[in-house]
Order: C-alpha cells, then sequence, then structure tokens
C-alpha cells in the first residue's frame, strides 16, 4: 500500500527527476515536484520531503522553507477531500462568514480540521479569482460559484459518498 | 474586409464554445500578426510599435511596457539565453479577468508571447500560473502542445530562424509571487521573497538572464497591436491611454461581472449601465477601484475615468481595473479587517515592519470590530499606516499596498470607527 511514510515509488522518483531534467537547474522543479508527490499522497510527508531534496540536491531545509511558503502544499495529512471557502473581500462582502459557520455546524470541525471520518478536510484561501460568482470555493481542484447553505448540505453528502 | 473588432481581446471569447483551436484561431484573424512580425519587422520595430501603441502593463502597476522592454539587452535570441514570462499569478482579491482571458482563448496569450519574445529576443518562454487555475492549466497545456504540433512554437517558427517555446509552471498560491521578483525567486524554486532592485529583471532575472515579466492581459493585446497598428490601438481608449481595458464589478451589484471596454471608461457607466447598478435595497457608499491594493474612492468620485492618470487624481490607482463594492449595509472596519488579514497572511515575512506590522494593524481593527477598541487604537492604526504606507520603508511594495485602503478608510469612515469605539460594538453585520 501507499502511504505518506514508506519511500517514494520508483515511477514517482523517475517523474521527479525528469521535471528536473526540465529545468536550468533542479531545484527549479521544487514546487513541480512536491505538488506531484501531493497529488499522489494527499500531503507531503517529511520522509517524502527528504526524498525529495535529495534527488533535486537541496538540503531538506532549503526544501521545506519553499513547502512551507505556499498555500496550497500541505504539510499535514488532509481529509479525502479538501473544501477551500474563499475568505477574501468579495466573498465576505457576500456572506462567506455564515457559510463557514454553516459547514463548521454541519461537519463539527473548525476551519483547518478534518471530519473525524477523514473525508473532508475544511480550509480558509484566498481570493480563487471568481468575485463575480461570489461566495466561491475550490472543492479539490473544482470550481464553485454562488455557493449557499443548499449547495454546501447537497456537497457535504456527495463528498462523504465519494471515494 | 471587415475592420478589427473594438472589442479584440475578448472578440474570440465565448464560454459557450469553449476556447477556439488552431485553425478556428486563424480563420478568425489570429497568427496574422506572428506572420507579419517573423517575415517583415524587425525586433526593435516591434519594441517601437508597442510603445507608440501606448500600452500600459495590466497587472496593476501600468508601467508602460515598450519602455520597460527598451531595456533588455538586445543580442540575438541565439547569442544570449533571454526569459518571456507570463504573469498569470492572478491573485489580487476582486480580481478575475485574467482567468476569462487563459480559459477563453490560450492561443491569443501564446501568440503574444511569441511577439513580445522576438520583440526583446527571448527564446524561453515560461507561463507562470497560479496554482488554483485548474481549468485554464488544462486550456493553456493542450493549446500548447496544439501550437507546437503546428509549427507556431519550437524551432526555426516559420523558417524565419526564431526560436521559442513556452513552459507552464503551476504554482502554489502565494499572492507575493505576483511582485515579478518574488516570480523569478519561485521559478529558482527558493522560497519566493522578492529580490532587491537593482539589477532588474531586464539585466538579471531568471538565473540571472535578462527577463521580461509582463501581465497576461498585457501580452493578449500584442497581436492585435502588431496586426492592426499601434495608431488603431492608441485610438481605441477614451483618454491618454492606448487600447481597451477589461473591467470588472464585484460586491453587491445587479449583475458582477467582468467586460472589455475602451480604456478610461468612466466608472459610473461600469457600474451603472454594465454591472446593472446596485442591488435593490443596496446603496453604493465606497469602492476600491482596482483590487484590495488600491485607496477606497466614495461613491461621489464614480464620475471618473477608469486610466491610470484620472484614478490616480481621484486619490487611488487603477490597479487591475477590477472593482469591489461597499454598499451601505457592509461595514466598513469589516471590509478593511478583511483586507488587512488577507495582507499581513500573504506578507513573505522577509522585512520585519511589513511581518510585524500588518499582524498588528489586523488585530486593532479585529479590537475595534468587535467592540473592544479604544481610542488609542486609533492612533496606533494612524502610526502604522504612516510607518508602512510609505515606500522605501518596507523591502516591496506589500505593505503599501496594504494600507492603500486602510490610510484611505480612516478619512472616509471616520465616524465609522468612532461609533465602534464609543458603542463597543460594530453598529452593521456583514453579510445580513
Amino acid at each position: 500500500m501507499l502511504t505518506a511514510e514508506n519511500p517514494l515509488p520508483a515511477p514517482v522518483r523517475a517523474e521527479i527527476l525528469a521535471l528536473a531534467a526540465q529545468e536550468l537547474y533542479p531545484r527549479g522543479a521544487s514546487v513541480a515536484a512536491l505538488r506531484l508527490v501531493q497529488a499522489r499522497f494527499g500531503w507531503v510527508s517529511t520522509t517524502h520531503l527528504r526524498e525529495v531534496a535529495d534527488l533535486l540536491g537541496m538540503s531538506a531545509d532549503d526544501l521545506d522553507g519553499v513547502a512551507t511558503y505556499f498555500n496550497l502544499l500541505f504539510r499535514r495529512p488532509v481529509g479525502r477531500h479538501v473544501i477551500m471557502l474563499c475568505d477574501s473581500v468579495s466573498c465576505w462582502i457576500m456572506g462567506r462568514e455564515p457559510l463557514c459557520a454553516h459547514l463548521c455546524r454541519k461537519l463539527g470541525i473548525r476551519p483547518g480540521e478534518t471530519t473525524a471520518d477523514n473525508a473532508i478536510t475544511l480550509l480558509p484561501t484566498v481570493c480563487i479569482g471568481h468575485c463575480d460568482h461570489a461566495p466561491a470555493m475550490l472543492v479539490d481542484n473544482a470550481l464553485h460559484g454562488d455557493v449557499d447553505t443548499a449547495i454546501l448540505d447537497h456537497l457535504i453528502d456527495t463528498l462523504r459518498d465519494m471515494p | 474586409m471587415t475592420p478589427p473588432s473594438e472589442r479584440p481581446l475578448t472578440a474570440m471569447i465565448d464560454p459557450a464554445t469553449g476556447p477556439p483551436d488552431c485553425a478556428a484561431y486563424e480563420h478568425a484573424g489570429g497568427w496574422q500578426a506572428t506572420r507579419k512580425a517573423l517575415s517583415s519587422l524587425a525586433p526593435a520595430e516591434i519594441i517601437d510599435m508597442v510603445t507608440r501603441s501606448k500600452l500600459r502593463g495590466r497587472g496593476g502597476a501600468g508601467f508602460g511596457t515598450g519602455q520597460k522592454w527598451s531595456f533588455v539587452p538586445k543580442e540575438p535570441a541565439t547569442d544570449r539565453r533571454k526569459y518571456l514570462i507570463a504573469n498569470a499569478d492572478e491573485m489580487e482579491p476582486g480580481t478575475f479577468k485574467d482567468r476569462l482571458l487563459l480559459e477563453g482563448n490560450p492561443l491569443q496569450l501564446i501568440e503574444g508571447m511569441i511577439l513580445a519574445a522576438y520583440g526583446v529576443q527571448a527564446g524561453h518562454g515560461i507561463i507562470f500560473l497560479r496554482g488554483e487555475y485548474d481549468l485554464a492549466c488544462t486550456r493553456l497545456h493542450r493549446a500548447i502542445g496544439e501550437a507546437r504540433q503546428q509549427g507556431w512554437l519550437g524551432g526555426n517558427i516559420l523558417g524565419s530562424g526564431f526560436s521559442f517555446d513556452i513552459h507552464v509552471h503551476s504554482s502554489a498560491g502565494r499572492y507575493i509571487c505576483g511582485e515579478e521578483t518574488a516570480l523569478l525567486t519561485a521559478l529558482e524554486g527558493r522560497r519566493a521573497t522578492p529580490r532587491s532592485k537593482p539589477p532588474f529583471p531586464q539585466t538579471g532575472g531568471l538565473w540571472g538572464a535578462p527577463s521580461v515579466v509582463n501581465n497576461v492581459e498585457t501580452l493578449c493585446n500584442l497581436p492585435h497591436i502588431i496586426a492592426n497598428g499601434p495608431e488603431w490601438f492608441a485610438g481605441l481608449g477614451l483618454g491618454e491611454d492606448g487600447g481597451t481595458k477589461i473591467y470588472g464589478v464585484s460586491g453587491r451589484v445587479a449583475k458582477p461581472g467582468a467586460w472589455e471596454l475602451p480604456i478610461g471608461t468612466p466608472l459610473r457607466q461600469i457600474i451603472e449601465e454594465y454591472a446593472g447598478g446596485m442591488r435593490s435595497g443596496y446603496r453604493l457608499r465606497a469602492l476600491l477601484p482596482g483590487g484590495a491594493s488600491t485607496a477606497f474612492l466614495d461613491a461621489a468620485a464614480i464620475d471618473v475615468a477608469m486610466d491610470y492618470g484620472s484614478v490616480e487624481k481621484a486619490g487611488s490607482r487603477l490597479g487591475t481595473g477590477m472593482a469591489i463594492i461597499l454598499d451601505d449595509r457592509t461595514c466598513p472596519i469589516g471590509m478593511i479587517r478583511n483586507l488587512e488579514h488577507f495582507f499581513a497572511q500573504e506578507s513573505c515575512g522577509w522585512c520585519t515592519p511589513c511581518r510585524d506590522g500588518l499582524p498588528w494593524v489586523e488585530r486593532l481593527l479585529d479590537a475595534i470590530e468587535d467592540g473592544t477598541g479604544q481610542d488609542e487604537d486609533m492612533d496606533q492604526l494612524a502610526r502604522h499606516a504612516r510607518m508602512l504606507g510609505a515606500p522605501g520603508r518596507t523591502f516591496c511594495a506589500h505593505a503599501p499596498g496594504a494600507m492603500a485602503p486602510l490610510v484611505s478608510g480612516l478619512k472616509l469612515f471616520a465616524a465609522d470607527f468612532a461609533a465602534h469605539i464609543q458603542q463597543g460594538r460594530c453598529p452593521l453585520q456583514a453579510g445580513a
């Protein structure tokens, strides 16, 4: 089984080396490599971070500086699905606070936490460029606009049923 | 022959059909500019045409595009590694114009990049795309693949001897990467803090090589300037600036959205005619004309022409041209708190005034909005606004940008601040 605590599988290592080979210097692939690991494992564990650093010829601390810098790179495990509810200005004006409170109540968690069944992690996110359809959110990679409580309730049920 | 469209940027964008492929793009007038440039124009002529078109950078700073390019060393691309980078890290809160161009017509951006790269003789192209723009990413990859297959990208384009290709860098979400030197640092796989200038990117940019960073909307204008001429482009604007601009409105208006209009269109027309005015039951109180880092304009100022000079004269900045509306039932202090939360969180942490000052500002605003603010807090806010707002006291423009809505808000909403402190509560609630 693939877990974040086992070494990276050989094909993933090969993909990272291929990314590095496209760059003038290997470290130019650091974000792409971290995103690749996260796409496979859901987050970037310290075991994997060290391996990636090694493949790119960087120190683990140097790469961790990159990994912890970006909003979309997770250095802690997340649930099977991640809801990122925009908390920037247009969405705030259009009522994202009551929606966030509704989500927290329904899920029994606070922003930054994962449900006990490991189905859903709720995170705030900065403006996702969908302000003409505020309030907006990203669910995994999919964009949703004009969000209301009915949409959220339906979404939660759907996500819980999905693998 | 049909005259060129007065809405050149969006002429081929139709959400119902998706973006045009190479053939549809060519049929609608695409690739003309590339043929013309590579067969009959010298790189210096491209730069000259763009300068004469009065195109100014659409990312927010408004620097003349031709002038920006003029600082790049002139060696041919074959003799020196140079980069042309499209800044598609659209993260200014309230801004959604580049998404429209990226998703709606990626080939237009690709052609704009070819022309810019030919002008500055750069052989390497990079699109720095924000990580959240998933659909744009898919469409860009498809368009680049097709353009490469048909010979518009790659070695010896159209037999001209000019070679250029494009790589998409998907970022992972960080506002400061939109600042061009932080963007370069990010591309080098480092923690993306801004760099000190000089050297300027045009002489010492990515991996030390000459690099030009242009906003997506800026680049998308180039095919039209080269195909139809700089005088035609300059004539599209209503005032001193050339071309059209994608304007947008969000907040409690009847029809939030984005529209391509002549640059210099009055803000009143954008809000009342295109955005349909305020929703019923709401009045326009104030607005940010061009994203989170622009100063508030009072409702009385909405006759301002939306060009760089006019908005500056009115006391703000055109910025991205995407207006955020404050209505009379939304708390202005709550709105400023939301903005400062964003800036505090997105501070890269490199320099102390920004790293420590912005969270302090946020906490002061928290207290005032939550009803525990004191009179002294207003002095502290004013002091921070002075210290962080003036350019030169912080490493980059992040903190001065963050202070723009605060400084203007302290003046415009003085009575609201006082009411919060006196009453010990927020007289209004957001999202009500």
